[in-house]
């Protein structure tokens, strides 16, 4: 049997139409097939997984996924609901029964005394499909309106490698940092915390990822950056 | 702004139907993929024109009228005469067609079919010039789409074409600053017959003029425009999909074999020609 | 026409180059902030700037299409970018560019992944010499892929012409307005295919049949740049923080 070409490394930089695999293969993420062939749709990195082989985009748009974890702003308030922007080709929609829990009546005090245009929530995608636009939720714990933080963007594409594996880097950050940090899947990042160095700290560690996603060894920069910065700081009191 | 258009699709039984027909050889409407519709081609259907044709290619129908006027020529071409293609894709010829004014299909065919006459120097601009850099003839080449049943770019074009050859070119007299029309009419300089071959790709097959059925079908087109010489002179991919280096140079195969049949049926071009 | 030779004794053509060379070409991608995706790019004179939006929300919505996303292309010309101020209002060789345009593009994007969403490209010519609807489609490219919208491939665009009875690469406007021929070619490496073609001039059977062939290896020194272009940025980033480690 002649061995089936894999024509990249793990990791290795490749750009749409970079042929990446040749042969007994299976496309991945951001990948496609083409007469045998494994080629790459997006600039990013690529990965294998078995016979699976895929690329970690670098940039790309938000397209929701039921269960994800978004931060949105409200933009419109229509008949029974909102209409929120979470930075995707789709505005989602957050009806009123979900944020009462009382089926909508038209009497109803004004929807904006609840939620107002400009508000921020954190939400969940609770449906979408290609025909119809998303519907999110905010009834489960810790979502809700925004009270106060600071929202950073994220490239969407990015935010797994803020998050980590299992959680590492988000946890690292918010542990060094002490701040709460909500990583929505659509690329805003909430960052909350008492002290306001503590805040920069973590915007720029989450700005790290933003410009070192596709290196190696960044949850360890990270973890310098931010104890270096610490120190610095505590020299200075 | 160029916009992806809506297209309604065929139903998919009959784009089933097409598609196996077509693994066969054959098209719904009983030709082989190389053969042209009925073509039919009338010169001088419009008595006030300097020039006119009319073209059936099966159901599409378009007439094309020759208007000649005198005017300055353009800075840049001072020793020339001036050649205007313009169409008008008629509410009258199909329900998609709105009024209004051209949008980029009637600019794309319009520009087509200019391009096919000015790039085989069909007519002999040099020769239509009065005073350089002051007076020259104007000809105008309205297109006007009767009916759309597909190919309108090879019907409009044999109808240009035709309609150049069948214009009478009114001999003018410049006395001062007036120009005045003589009576007198003379040929109009047509030198070369170019003829256009469009060729849709539907599935794998090449097929030479497409009916508006086989062009909802096509992923793309390409009409190449041939000289009596065989030489190209002209070339347009269109649609939204893409043809392999090999199928261009197919298509290309089959066009200027195609033309030169098509180009036997111009009307006033055999008188011309030796 | 033929008052001046475009092909010198030695070969060389008006501005030094052999028939098969490229002008000198400059990419850049990502210098927009407020586009999605955008990308520069100067091959000779021609300066060309593009951005690409979206994919996003169609408005009025019912413009949409259920099964993809939609495509505006517009390839515009600045007033200032040639000899001769050129008006603002779209002219029909721009508004028969965006549509080509267009359609160059429409075989690699991945449109069904947005349905009833859109993706805007807007292609800025600056300063005109030649080659600038070919110039825009190279460019264009980098910015979808900028944008990070999947693309099937990167498209590369080139002209070949016919100046003093040669074919030659890549013409300047001299070239183009004086020559015998000129034919813009896109190709998608990756499906070897041709997704823009246009000529004018008068070629043989024999000449367009080279004139294609020159086509896709201009082309693909394009592809190659291109890619490069697209590398450069994470290349640099990743050299200069992975270093800094190891020191």
């Amino acid at each position: 049997m002649i061995a089936l070409p894999l024509l990249v490394e793990r990791r290795q930089l490749v750009t749409p139409g970079d042929l990446l695999a040749e042969g007994d293969f299976q496309p991945g993420d951001n990948t496609y097939k083409s007469n045998g062939k494994i080629i790459s749709q997006r600039l990013g990195l690529a990965e294998f997984k078995g016979k699976r082989v895929s690329v970690v985009a670098l940039k790309g748009p938000y397209v929701p996924r039921v269960g994800d974890l978004v931060i949105g702003r409200i933009i419109d308030i229509v008949l029974g609901g909102w209409l929120v922007d979470i930075n995707s080709p789709y505005t989602a929609n957050l009806s009123v029964s979900d944020v009462t829990g009382k089926p909508f009546s038209p009497e109803m005090v004004s929807l904006s005394r609840i939620l107002a245009i400009g508000d921020i929530v954190v939400a969940k995608v609770a449906a979408f499909d290609r025909t119809r636009d998303p519907a999110i939720t905010i009834r489960e714990r810790g979502l809700g309106r925004v009270e106060g933080g600071v929202i950073i963007d994220l490239t969407p594409t990015k935010v797994p490698r803020l998050i980590g594996r299992k959680g590492s880097m988000i946890n690292m950050i918010k542990q060094l940092t002490k701040c709460e940090i909500i990583a929505g899947q659509n690329g805003k990042v909430l960052i909350k915390g008492r002290n306001l160095k503590m805040v920069e700290l973590a915007i720029h560690s989450v700005r790290m990822i933003e410009e070192q996603a596709h290196t190696s060894g960044l949850t360890d920069r990270i973890r310098r950056f931010i104890e270096e910065e610490k120190e610095k700081a505590s020299r200075m009191i | 702004m160029s916009i992806t258009p809506q297209t309604e699709p065929l139903t998919k039984i009959k784009s089933r139907q097409m598609i196996e027909f077509l693994k066969s050889g054959k098209r719904l409407d009983g030709r082989t993929l190389t053969q042209h519709r009925n073509v039919k081609i009338e010169a001088g259907v419009i008595g006030k024109a300097e020039g006119s044709a009319q073209v059936t290619l099966g159901n599409t129908r378009v007439l094309v009228g020759v208007k000649i006027e005198t005017g300055p020529p353009y800075s840049d071409t001072p020793n020339m005469g001036v050649l205007t293609v313009n169409a008008e894709l008629l509410p009258l010829a199909h329900e998609v067609f709105e009024p209004g004014p051209p949008d980029e299909n009637s600019i794309e065919l319009a520009r087509v079919v200019d391009r096919s006459i000015r790039e085989s120097k069909a007519l002999d601009l040099e020769s239509l010039v009065i005073i350089p850099a002051k007076l020259a003839y104007v000809v105008f080449v309205d297109i006007y789409i009767l009916n759309h049943d597909g190919n309108l770019f090879d019907a409009s074009e044999y109808a240009a074409i035709s309609a150049l050859l069948n214009a009478k070119l009114p001999v003018v007299k410049v006395e001062g600053e007036e120009v005045k029309p003589t009576g007198e009419f003379k040929e109009l300089p047509v030198r070369e017959c170019p003829i256009s071959v469009t060729i849709a790709k539907v599935d794998e097959a090449l097929l030479v003029d497409p009916t508006l059925e086989e062009e909802v079908m096509a992923s793309a087109k390409i009409t190449i425009t041939t000289t009596s010489t065989g030489k190209i002179c002209a070339i347009q991919k269109s649609g939204g999909g893409a043809f392999t280096p090999q199928e261009i140079l197919e298509a290309q195969r089959i066009a200027r074999s195609k033309a030169e049949e098509i180009r036997s049926l111009i009307p006033g071009w055999g008188g011309r020609c030796g | 026409m033929g008052e001046r030779k475009l092909i010198d004794e030695n070969g060389l053509r008006v501005d030094g180059r052999r028939p098969d060379e490229l002008r000198p070409i400059k990419m850049e991608v990502g210098l927009l902030a407020n586009a999605d995706g955008s990308a520069y790019i100067e091959q000779g004179k021609s300066k060309i700037i593009v951005a690409v939006y979206g994919p996003k929300e169609v408005h009025p919505k019912h413009l949409g299409l259920t099964g993809r996303a939609i495509i505006r292309c517009r390839y515009h010309m600045a007033p200032f970018s040639t000899p001769e101020r050129k008006s603002p209002a779209p002219s029909r060789r721009e508004i028969e560019l965006s549509k080509i345009i267009r359609e160059a593009f429409e075989p690699v994007i991945f449109s069904e992944y947005y349905p009833r969403s859109m993706i805007d490209i807007f292609i800025e010519v600056l300063q005109s010499d030649g080659g600038t609807r070919c110039a825009g489609i190279t460019a264009a490219s980098l910015a979808l892929a900028d944008a990070g919208i999947p693309l099937r491939d990167l498209v590369a665009a080139c002209a070949v012409g016919k100046v003093d009875g040669q074919l030659v690469v890549d013409l300047n406007d001299v070239e183009d307005k004086e020559g015998e021929a000129d034919m813009p070619v896109a190709y998608i490496p990756a499906l070897n295919q041709i997704s823009l073609l246009q000529m004018d001039g008068q070629l043989t059977e024999e000449e367009f049949a080279k004139a294609l062939e020159m086509a896709k290896e201009a082309c693909m020194k394009i592809y190659q740049l291109q890619k490069q272009t697209l590398k450069q940025k994470y290349v640099e980033a990743k050299e200069a923080v992975e270093k800094g480690e190891e020191a």
